[in-house]
């Protein structure tokens, strides 16, 4: 798929995670937006996956080890066409299979529930290493934030990766460089990332505009290249990406726009995809 | 009378992998550096390939489970209680009990029996943690017969499974020709009137002596062995207290939560009924010989009888 387009479709993405948490009158907007082109490039372009056929044994695989940001999941996969993308305003509603974290046992396509943080790489994990038991040819791709590495799970996870050599696990660090209680250096810091990925055996590439399509682009095919170890994305992206006052913004980690802020939010959007459709 | 034949359930475990390993090709066993103490080393030595050690992170170890269980395997994850249930606690309830993937916990060394390892590795509180878990189902097996059935009874079932068993070795009570195991169904091993006593795990053993014990002195106890105390057999349960109107429960795990608080639980609202706890009795454990602890805490047959008897 062009790069414009895949930009048109993150576009869309990010109008679906605003009008879903706004519908929802919470969830977590912030990080949804500033991996909303990570989500697209994955569902549109990177994995081997089809929504008419969910369970295919052969499909790659992602979980969201980040789940709390499953507005942007769930936007990208109702644009993929998993389910309809009207059912994004029913996010966190009672009854609706939109749970505020993401389950598989509701939606058809999500590979793992997650949402506590840490575990999603850990599954991940034991995902490839049945592909590897398998002879299957399968990739498996999991997202974590950068606040979420501080768990230690993620290392246990990643530690049993590299030892097992893993090379059909790719794991993206959505490096937005902000947690719920402010930047994650002031917080607890888990800089340097890719040394410590490097440490436990993994090929690191740094992305320094995980925003750009073109560079996951790039990212996502040097991964492929890559035999005998894993593989870590360390994607540099922007917080709230795309909506004006959410940007870099800390406080919009977890807080819901209100009529006003969403309409702001959406005209930022819309001028986003008229500059694109002027492309 | 000859010496009655005595085997760990871990041993029992560990062996039942294995004879099961060939016939099931999804079955995978994890671990987390203890293979030699859980006996899932006899199945890495039988099937090297499907052994996959997760070094010394149990957290880590039972999330993994349910990816590869999410991925169509059969996994098998092994640790003491104390790290399975315990430490692990919130990766099995949100990683393999809130997607209800088909992970089997296999969790050795529970109980004070863990002996002298002492109060840190004494998990007395696993059967309460885990039967909180919607959709788990809790094993724990009372000898080497019941607990190879209740492995493979675990892999035949669709789910997740807490299997309980032990590092001391117990005596062997049921006879392999002619047991048969079904989750959920509990066993009457003895029939009686005047008491019910209801007992899991290496306390079945214990509580048919002090049956013995107590009959000598006049007294007719029931004996009913509980394996799986989720879901409780609670037909049988209600049933052996409307008709002896007295119920003991027996268990090598806390007083609090575990079966005596399932069973407090569905006769409170079933059929009340006059009860005796017998467990650890809300302490932790100590250090010390298996045996000298099983009898310290009153979990031997001599204290079993003496507490009932002086309870009727």
């Amino acid at each position: 798929m062009q790069t414009l387009e895949l930009q048109k479709i993150a576009n869309e993405v990010r109008k679906g995670i605003v009008t879903a948490v706004h519908s929802a009158k919470a969830g977590h907007p912030g990080g949804s937006l500033s991996a909303a082109d990570i989500f697209t490039y994955l569902y549109f372009e990177e994995m081997n996956i089809d929504p008419k056929n969910p369970k295919d044994p052969d499909r790659d695989r992602f979980v969201l080890s980040k789940g709390h940001t499953a507005p942007g999941y769930y936007s990208a996969m109702a644009q993929r066409g998993y389910f309809p993308v009207e059912d994004l305003v029913t996010l966190r509603h009672v009854g609706s299979h939109l749970q505020g974290h993401p389950c598989m046992q509701h939606i058809p396509g999500i590979d793992m529930s997650s949402g506590s943080l840490g575990q999603g790489i850990s599954a991940a994990v034991g995902m490839a290493i049945a592909g590897k038991l398998d002879n299957k040819s399968y990739r498996v791709y999991t997202l974590l934030g950068d606040g979420e590495i501080q768990e230690g799970q993620v290392w246990e996870a990643s530690m049993l990766a590299g030892h097992r050599k893993l090379d059909n696990l790719v794991v993206i660090v959505d490096n937005n460089g902000l947690q719920i209680d402010g930047r994650i250096e002031d917080v607890c810091s888990p800089y340097p990332i890719d040394k410590k990925f490097e440490a436990f055996n993994f090929h690191v590439i740094n992305v320094d505009d995980g925003n750009d399509m073109d560079k996951l682009r790039a990212a996502f095919a040097e991964a492929r290249t890559v035999t005998g170890r894993p593989v870590a994305i360390i994607a540099k992206t922007v917080k709230g990406k795309g909506v004006s006052f959410m940007e870099n913004q800390a406080s919009w980690h977890g807080a819901a726009p209100n009529d006003e802020q969403y309409a702001v939010a959406m005209a930022d959007l819309e001028k986003v995809g008229e500059a694109l459709c002027q492309k | 009378m000859s010496e009655v034949k005595k085997i760990a359930t871990r041993e029992s475990y560990g062996n039942a992998l294995a004879e099961l390993g060939a016939q099931y090709k999804d079955l995978v066993v994890l671990d987390a550096d203890l293979a030699g103490a859980t006996k899932t080393g006899v199945f890495k030595k039988a099937f090297p390939d499907r052994h996959i050690d997760c070094g010394i992170a149990e957290g880590n170890m039972m999330t993994v489970a349910a990816g590869l269980a999410a991925a169509g395997k059969v996994p098998f994850a092994s640790t003491f209680a104390m790290f399975a249930a315990g430490r692990a606690f919130e990766q099995v309830r949100n990683s393999i009990g809130y997607p209800h993937l088909n992970v089997k916990i296999g969790a050795t060394h529970a109980g004070i029996s863990v002996g002298e390892d002492g109060a840190s590795h004494q998990c007395n509180e696993d059967i309460a943690l885990m039967r909180t878990i919607p959709g788990m189902t809790v094993i724990n097996p009372a000898d080497d017969v019941e607990a190879k059935a209740a492995v493979k009874a675990a892999i035949e079932h669709e789910g997740p499974v807490y299997l309980r068993f032990g590092r001391l070795a117990v005596p062997v009570i049921n006879d392999p020709a002619s047991y048969r195991f079904e989750i959920g169904k509990g066993i009457t091993m003895r029939e009686g009137k005047d008491v019910t006593i209801i007992a899991t795990g290496l306390e079945v053993s214990e509580s048919l002596e002090a049956a013995k014990l107590l009959e000598a002195d006049g007294i007719s106890a029931e004996v009913i062995n509980i394996h799986t105390i989720k879901p409780l057999d609670t037909e049988l349960v209600v049933a052996a207290a409307k008709k002896t109107g007295k119920v003991v429960t027996v268990e090598e795990h806390s007083i609090i939560g575990g079966l005596g608080g399932a069973v407090a639980e569905v006769l409170a609202e079933q059929a009340p009924t006059k009860m005796l706890r017998i467990g650890v009795n809300d302490t932790f454990g100590e250090s010390g010989p298996a045996k000298a602890l099983i009898e310290k805490y009153g979990l031997d047959a001599k204290s079993i009888y003496e507490k009932v008897k002086g309870w009727l």
